[in-house]
């Protein structure tokens, strides 16, 4: 039974992508709150360097002391751009790409020096090969399991342990570092440790995805989360879920236009945060423009309600209570003149009488909530 | 092969000559990407430059080095639209903006990449090298292209130089007047993306990132005016990028781009460490002789403090009183006081229960410290010690 799964080759890519997604997005939350999301970029460049020097010295790829010692590249380069930045010379932003660039280059020269020695080449380096995936299998208590899937499946359990047990030590951390700090814990060493799980997992997920199409696993689901919630565990939970749905619609669009899968999974988390750009329930484009326009609409209604209130029961009112009017004082062209009388009789704020325009009693509570505020319905 | 024939070579003349104009173009637009603190704009833009060269491929039906460049500057000016979208219209941060696009951007170069090696096109050999950049591939007409682009972003800048340095530093000044800040920002942006147009072949799409904003870090440390750094900058970009070119030459085998990187990077830490005024090492070294200083005026004064309080100008102070008060640390400071004529040591007298050395201050000791005190508004004592010494 599980040998027929472990022995079925799309199931165990897209796994193996899932779960590169939701180790991701545990870690790749808080970088996104924080706003540190290019460290991520950095550290997926610079855990090249070592992972060839790990290679080198231990002559193999995956195991716990492979991953740590390749991850401690991640922290080294966080560590000196922090040391780049504390001397002031540089900004944040600079010292970043001063930084990795650099690691990136030693371990690139050490791929071509013992280019007969390494198992990876360049061109892997930055693109990974999740369709192999399943080439690569180690033995487990009689089961063939795919080393990637064991690599990414223990940084996924050792990220969820770590985001369940300092849950809210990281979440007060990250909105409000002075107050974590006051309290003392630590803030500084809680974000050294997530970032250490960000190169751990930038190691694990190598093999499948690269250092590049790594970034996009860790940034762009929780980015998409942000626009969807305000809620924090709801954002892991959006963000997995986007990581998911990425993987699987992303393994069949490669299959079906034969092309690389680790690529396309990246390109959908990015369409899925496209949608959630444009479609997000309070943050989405479309939710934003709408909002603008019933405010806008309503802001018309009220206009028209002023105006008519303010001539209500004066001797010019057959003038100025026409639809006419409107387009001399409050400067509307006919068109938007009858479309805004034609919505406030729909709502119910006014009644057309011929040429004439009357207030209805809630449309004249609308215009006295602006004009008298305070005294509703005063006049009556 | 002489050295002679080694410059002579025409692959490695092609190879310095684009390293040259590489560090040329991205020094100049490195150093206002740098100052206008957005150095990461290089990194997303040069990675989202591969989708671009993988559709001039595939529009143009193979390896031209025009259509690709083409299709690099248009993906990275998409690229660049995005993020302002990312930035403007939603609640996410422009470190989020920037990753996004990096990443999303560069999958897309790979899906298209791996399309068009499944379509089996004899021609798409060497398109891979975009990634890390293949130096020694650049034809003679490769270069004429590249020193084109160059040349446009140099007139552009020479020509804009004023709006450029003033949206460099104060662009709500520049906004101020008049100018069309969002435009020139835009056209910034989109010559930036020349420069990795530029790079893509010598260093790849990955490295990119560095040669933006090394060459203007380092040039920064050195002077204070920007005229100077970014003529700084361009030389230190050529210098690195022929340095790193040259090489490669020599050690066969190895990367033009990453040791192009490694040669500016070097020159990133030499400027960061030795330049005059800015540079690290300086600073230590006054951080070290300031805190002596401080060492030395404390010991001083106590040493003063202790004569006017015992009436007495030449009080012999014990080491260990002296070390109460300041620690073992007050040795080297007693010994640098003796060195300067400031103190006397004298020995022990018999019959006195520590053995340890007694410190006697000098009459120039005694100015000194009197002088010390004054300058920190501590007149109050001079009469005191005026006493004590007659």
């Amino acid at each position: 039974m599980l040998n027929a799964l472990l022995d079925n080759v799309p199931l165990m890519i897209m796994l193996v992508g899932m779960l590169v997604g939701i180790a991701s997005t545990l870690v790749g939350t808080f970088l996104v709150l924080r706003g540190s999301s290019m460290l991520s970029d950095a550290i997926g460049h610079s855990i090249v360097f070592g992972i060839v020097i790990v290679w080198l010295l231990t002559h193999q790829q995956s195991g716990p002391l492979q991953i740590i010692g390749a991850a401690l590249t991640g922290i080294l380069t966080v560590f000196l751009t922090e040391l780049l930045v504390n001397t002031q010379r540089v900004k944040k932003d600079a010292a970043i790409g001063l930084v990795f660039p650099v690691l990136f280059s030693i371990g690139v020269l050490l791929l071509n020096l013992y280019a007969s020695d390494v198992h990876i080449d360049t061109h892997t380096v930055l693109l990974g090969e999740i369709g192999f995936v399943w080439l690569d299998t180690v033995d487990v208590g009689g089961y063939r399991v795919p080393q990637s899937l064991l690599s990414v499946g223990a940084m996924t359990l050792v990220n969820a342990a770590f985001v369940l047990l300092f849950y809210k030590e990281l979440k007060l951390a990250t909105f409000d570092a002075a107050l974590a700090k006051a309290l003392g814990f630590a803030p500084g060493i809680l974000f050294y440790a997530l970032l250490l799980l960000t190169s751990g997992t930038a190691v694990a997920a190598f093999d499948a995805v690269g250092a590049v199409l790594f970034v996009a696993f860790v940034i762009v689901p929780p980015a998409a989360a942000y626009l969807l919630t305000d809620r924090l565990w709801l954002m892991f939970v959006y963000g997995m879920a986007i990581s998911v749905l990425s993987s699987v619609s992303g393994y069949y669009l490669a299959i079906a236009w034969n092309v690389s899968i680790g690529g396309m999974m990246a390109v959908m988390t990015g369409v899925f945060l496209f949608v959630a750009f444009l479609a997000g329930p309070h943050y989405g484009l479309i939710a934003q423009r709408m909002r603008r326009l019933g405010q806008r609409r309503f802001n018309e209604s009220r206009t028209l309600a002023v105006h008519l209130y303010n001539h209500e029961g004066s001797p010019e009112q057959a003038t100025e209570n026409v639809v006419r009017a409107l387009q001399e004082h409050l400067l509307w062209d006919a068109a938007k003149a009858h479309r805004v009388t034609r919505r406030s009789c729909a709502q119910g704020h006014i009644v057309q009488d011929g040429e004439r325009l009357h207030l209805t009693s809630l449309g004249r509570a609308l215009a006295q909530e602006i004009l008298e505020p305070g005294s509703r319905g005063a006049r009556h | 092969m002489t050295f002679v024939d080694w410059l002579q070579d025409y692959t490695l003349q092609n190879v310095v000559a684009g390293a040259a104009l590489l560090g040329l173009i991205s020094g100049v637009l490195g150093s206002f990407a740098v100052l206008r603190k957005q150095s990461l704009l290089g990194d997303t833009l040069s990675h989202a430059a591969l989708p671009g060269i993988c559709l001039g491929f595939i529009i143009s039906g193979g390896r031209h080095f025009g259509s690709l460049l083409a299709g690099a500057l248009v993906s990275g000016a998409l690229a660049a639209l995005t993020m302002l979208l990312l930035t403007r219209n939603s609640r996410l941060k422009t470190d989020a903006a920037l990753g996004i696009t990096l990443s999303t951007f560069f999958a897309l170069g790979v899906v298209l990449l791996t399309y068009i090696q499944g379509t089996g096109n004899a021609a798409q050999g060497g398109l891979d090298s975009f990634l890390f950049g293949q130096a020694a591939a650049t034809l003679r007409s490769d270069l004429w292209v590249m020193a084109g682009i160059t040349a446009v972003a140099l007139a552009l800048v020479g020509a804009l130089w004023k709006e450029f340095k003033l949206i460099a530093f104060d662009p709500g000044y520049a906004a101020s007047l008049g100018l069309p800040v969002a435009w020139l920002e835009a056209l910034l942006t989109v010559m930036i993306a020349l420069a990795v147009v530029v790079g893509l072949q010598m260093v790849g799409v990955v490295l990119m990132a560095a040669m933006v904003i090394a060459p203007a870090v380092a040039a920064r440390q050195w002077c204070n005016r920007l005229e100077t750094m970014v003529a700084l900058a361009a030389a230190i970009g050529i210098g690195g990028g022929i340095g790193g070119a040259l090489l490669s030459a020599l050690a066969r085998g190895l990367a033009t781009g990453p040791l192009i990187i490694l040669s500016v990077s070097v020159v990133v830490l030499v400027s960061l460490l030795f330049a005059p005024g800015r540079g690290f090492v300086w600073e230590l070294i006054r951080l070290w002789r300031g805190r002596r200083r401080l060492r030395y005026q404390q010991v001083l004064t106590t040493l003063y403090r202790l004569a006017v309080h015992h009436e007495d100008p030449a009080y012999r102070s014990e080491q260990g009183m002296v070390d109460s008060y300041h620690g073992v640390g007050s040795r080297k400071a007693l010994h640098l006081l003796e060195r300067r004529g400031m103190v006397e040591r004298h020995a022990a007298r018999d019959g006195e229960p520590s053995a340890a050395a007694q410190w006697v201050l000098t009459r120039a000791g005694i100015a000194e410290a009197e002088r010390i005190l004054s300058a920190l508004g501590e007149d109050g004592e001079n009469g005191d010690a005026e006493r004590a010494a007659g």
